[in-house]
């Protein structure tokens, strides 16, 4: 055996070639010096990253209670907003890879200064990373946090598997991290369409980067779907009915029967391209009766159903926030939860629209054509709820609601621009061009972005005891708003001027002027982001004086903000028992919140695991190995996967007791704090004097 | 008078189990859904297999490949399999000795083993007359959808070791007898997966 013969079997494919500086020392020409150097410089970035934060958490000695309070922890709670920190540090990624996309396009008249290659993996990290990694964890993130609190539940149903699927997510995103550093990501875009992303045409490792990053992320999804939905059935306090549950929780189970019957497909897709790429299947190649229409179907039969997943819980929010924030019942809760479980059903009927051009007769476009354009009806139903919602409610202007609003005005019009698309003869107009890209961002940013902030901001107080700063909040938001009107309606003005998408360069002069305006509007959001984290630090700053231990900051309606915040492990130190909708709200009305119950009883939890960790390094390590071509790795971690599983299996003392007397002492504390407080009016309730305590406000009228 | 209370479909333990049957509610009904999501995904691939039937581009074609005989032993071995697994669930039921258990679920083990040992000479058959998955979209498809159920049952086999190994370090506790519950639907769940395979895979690919 040779040596290379031993690198090859310890290393795979990695070589010296895989760093990204590499081709830019070898032949130092002045694109390569150019692409390489950004290269590097992102690469660069994720290193010190990583390891200022070793350094940081060594020197303040926090090893030990990241591992015990936080990585192993089973708390539904804590596993939101770790999930959260995932999609908001994805989200700096994806954000400046869009900006840098805008940057070149702004200069594609003359070539700009990306090469081609690197352009087509900035797009396609920027949609993989966004949709999988930002959008999915986020939302994710706050249904764990609040969906087993608005149902009166002590935990999810299988508290262990949210850890795990955490896990999954995690690695998955690392591994997209670590494209950055060694190798190239795919250059198929989010969807990787073969033949190209067969071996044939895209021999490196990028392909199977994409394909074992959604991979992860996909069985992430389906376990986490399992285990939401589950929740949502079986974990209800007495008394809440399926029509009881807040709009939000609705919104969380619909969204979680979609991943149980979406996310195969996916896996499908993945795992029947994989076996083309490293075994020479032909499921999709071009030769030996291979047919890549099926990944087309495959694919977007999860990639429609996603786009609602990932709408449905903004859905949920804006209920939450403008019903909260107009101190009125949701208007039309009926008609509500049916649009919002009609468009799941329509989801699953609509997904050819996205290769209206592929081929099919005109009589099938036009079938998928008509059941795109239905799925309008459901959505317009909730617009009009929303309004009426406010309609003669006591309007406040804070920070969700202003993005509930943006939302409401911005996704009206992406809306439109989806009827007009779900329309074949024009479909083949505008199909692959800047038109396509302005829709999606219009749904997608307003839709879907806008309400996880916007929810982001509204549970902030409940998560971690304080308020976020208003007025950072404020500036983010209209940044966020103008920033995306800025960056993207004139891509609809580009779109019926020709433009394709993921030009990286075009001969066209009149381009140019809508294409400096989008630019500007990326540096709008670049900035709304740092707002966004500006905020964030001042407020933990300024959080002594924005305190709301008390728990019910906003004059909250569901049961989630019937506690102290944040709220202890056990969520409820006794379940609460339901009678109608708005829980919380008829509790203060009819004087039964805040009650002090007569006894207290031992509550049974389950006790850290490390399973959730364990399996984030086995998958990454296993995909690692696969992207590589390192085979013992792959073998070894395989090995370890399955016997983790296994050593699970026989764990039996996984439970642990709080005592209650335990439960009394930090119940009567709470409660003691809570008679100690003055109920502010909604007049104050951005300034300090609100700490917690709401005076309830009959419909939203002052008193 | 006594009254079976029914929680979720399947078997249930019954009151006679006490804590158990509670216990077990929301993991077996979080099982089903499981199983919902894996019937999607043999779904997907049969739904490949269905459309790639005719594409073997030259090459052999299911008459050429598949010997109805071996399969239907495999047919054979694997409903037997699930017979016994419900001599077992029934043996757990109604609180048989351990050793009666353990017995059932061996008889399932071994004939689980002899299905897949059958299941690989036949893929080894196909492979000496040039049908393997590299050939064609066809037995791209026919490798995708066949292996996977026989990848579900190995997987099945591993788990009910554990199983076993449970039960002689616990004896019959919780969440062992959670593990049979949830084996015994996962492995009817692939009979009956392996009924379809048998018809639209070999029955069909044979007419």
């Amino acid at each position: 055996m040779s040596a290379d013969d031993i690198f090859q079997y310890l290393l795979g494919r990695l070589q010296w070639s895989s760093l990204p500086f590499w081709k830019m020392l070898q032949h130092p020409t002045e694109a390569n010096l150019i692409n390489g150097s950004i290269a590097t410089f992102a690469a660069s970035l994720v290193v010190i990253g990583a390891l200022l934060l070793v350094a940081l958490l060594t020197k303040y000695r926090l090893w030990r209670p990241l591992w015990s309070n936080w990585v192993t922890s089973v708390d539904h709670k804590k596993i939101g907003i770790m999930y959260i920190v995932i999609a908001f540090v994805m989200m700096a990624r994806a954000l400046i890879e869009a900006w840098l996309m805008r940057l070149q396009q702004a200069d594609g008249l003359h070539g700009g200064f990306l090469s081609p290659d690197h352009f087509a993996q900035l797009f396609s990290t920027h949609g993989t990373i966004m949709i999988f990694f930002v959008a999915m964890p986020f939302l994710i993130g706050i249904i764990n946090y609040v969906m087993p609190q608005q149902i009166g539940a002590r935990d999810v149903s299988f508290p262990v598997l949210n850890s795990i699927s955490l896990g999954l997510t995690a690695a998955g995103a690392a591994l997209v991290m670590v494209s950055l550093v060694i190798g190239k990501f795919s250059t198929g875009g989010w969807f990787g369409y073969p033949p190209f992303t067969e071996a044939t045409f895209s021999p490196g490792v990028g392909p199977d980067y994409w394909i074992w990053a959604l991979s992860l992320s996909g069985l992430s999804s389906t376990l986490t779907g399992i285990n939401f939905a589950v929740t949502v059935y079986k974990e209800r306090c007495p008394g809440m009915k399926l029509m009881y549950m807040p709009l939000f929780t609705w919104t969380a189970l619909v969204t979680s029967i979609m991943m149980i019957f979406a996310m195969p497909p996916l896996t499908v897709a993945m795992a029947q391209l994989a076996l083309d790429r490293y075994l020479g299947f032909h499921f999709f190649t071009n030769a030996l009766g291979g047919n890549m229409m099926n990944f087309a179907n495959l694919f977007w039969l999860f990639g429609h159903p996603e786009v609602y997943i990932l709408i449905m819980p903004s859905f949920g929010i804006y209920s939450e926030v403008i019903s909260t924030y107009s101190g009125k019942v949701l208007y039309g809760y009926r008609s509500l939860v049916m649009a919002t479980m009609a468009i799941a059903i329509l989801s699953f009927t609509v997904w050819l629209h996205h290769y209206f051009t592929m081929g099919q007769s005109a009589n099938i476009n036009a079938v998928f054509g008509i059941a795109s354009m239905l799925i309008g009806i459901p959505t317009g139903v909730k617009i009009y709820d929303w309004m009426l919602t406010m309609f003669r409610g006591r309007v406040r202007f804070t920070v969700p609601m202003v993005y509930s609003i943006g939302f409401i005005l911005m996704f009206v019009l992406g809306g439109m621009t989806g009827i007009l698309l779900a329309n074949p003869s024009i479909d083949y107009q505008v199909h692959n061009t800047v038109f396509l890209v302005a829709h999606f961002h219009n749904v997608i940013i307003p839709g879907v972005l806008f309400g996880l902030i916007a929810g982001y901001h509204f549970w902030f107080p409940k998560a971690f005891g304080f308020r976020l700063n208003e007025r950072w909040g404020m500036v983010s938001a209209v940044c966020w708003i103008i920033g995306f009107m800025l960056a993207f309606f004139p891509l609809y003005a580009l779109g019926i001027m020709g433009l394709p998408r993921r030009s990286v360069a075009y001969a066209q002069p009149a381009y140019v002027p809508l294409e400096i305006v989008a630019f500007v509007g990326a540096m709008v959001l670049v900035v709304a982001l740092l707002a966004l984290l500006w905020q964030l630090w001042v407020s933990i700053r300024d959080r002594d004086e924005n305190r709301v231990f008390a728990g019910d900051p906003w004059d909250g309606r569901s049961l989630e903000w019937a506690n102290a915040a944040p709220a202890p492990e056990y969520n409820f130190a006794v379940i609460p028992g339901v009678k109608g909708r708005d829980a919380f709200t008829t509790g203060k009305e009819e004087g039964t919140a805040y009650q002090r119950p007569e006894t207290y009883t031992e509550i049974e939890l389950p006790k850290n695991c490390a399973m959730g960790p364990a399996v984030a390094a086995i998958g990454f390590v296993l995909a690692f190995g696969l992207v590589w071509h390192i085979w013992w790795m792959v073998i070894l971690s395989f090995v370890a996967a399955v016997a983790s599983m296994i050593i699970r299996g026989f764990a039996r003392d996984t439970t642990r007791i709080i005592r209650a007397d335990e439960v009394r002492k930090e119940h009567q504390h709470w409660l003691d704090v809570v008679a100690h407080t003055t109920a502010v009016t909604r007049a104050v309730e951005t300034e300090p004097a609100n700490t917690g305590l709401a005076q309830h406000e009959a419909n939203g009228a002052s008193p | 008078m006594s009254e079976e209370s029914f929680k979720y479909p399947g078997l249930n333990l019954g009151a006679g189990h006490g804590k158990d049957d509670a216990a077990v509610q929301t993991t077996m009904f979080g099982f089903w859904v499981f199983l919902m999501s894996d019937a999607i995904l043999f779904g997907m691939v049969f739904a490949t297999y269905v459309t790639s039937v005719h594409a073997t581009a030259g090459g052999p074609g299911p008459k050429d490949l598949y010997d109805v005989k071996s399969v239907f032993i495999e047919t054979m071995l694997l409903l037997a399999s699930s017979f016994t697994f419900g001599m077992a669930s029934l043996a757990m039921k109604y609180k048989h000795s351990t050793p009666r258990l353990i017995g059932w679920l061996l008889a399932t083990l071994v004939l689980g083993a002899a299905f897949l040992s059958f299941e690989v000479h036949d893929f080894l058959t196909m492979f000496a007359k040039g049908g393997s998955p590299e050939r064609s979209g066809f037995l791209s498809a026919f490798f995708d959808l066949v292996p996977l159920h026989g990848l579900h049952v190995t997987g099945g086999g591993i788990w009910l070791i554990c199983l076993i190994g449970q039960i002689a370090r616990y004896g019959l506790d919780t969440r062992t007898k959670l593990g049979i519950m949830r084996l015994a639907l996962f492995w009817h769940f692939l009979d009956i997966v392996w009924i379809a395979i048998f018809t639209v895979v070999y029955l069909a690919g044979l007419t």
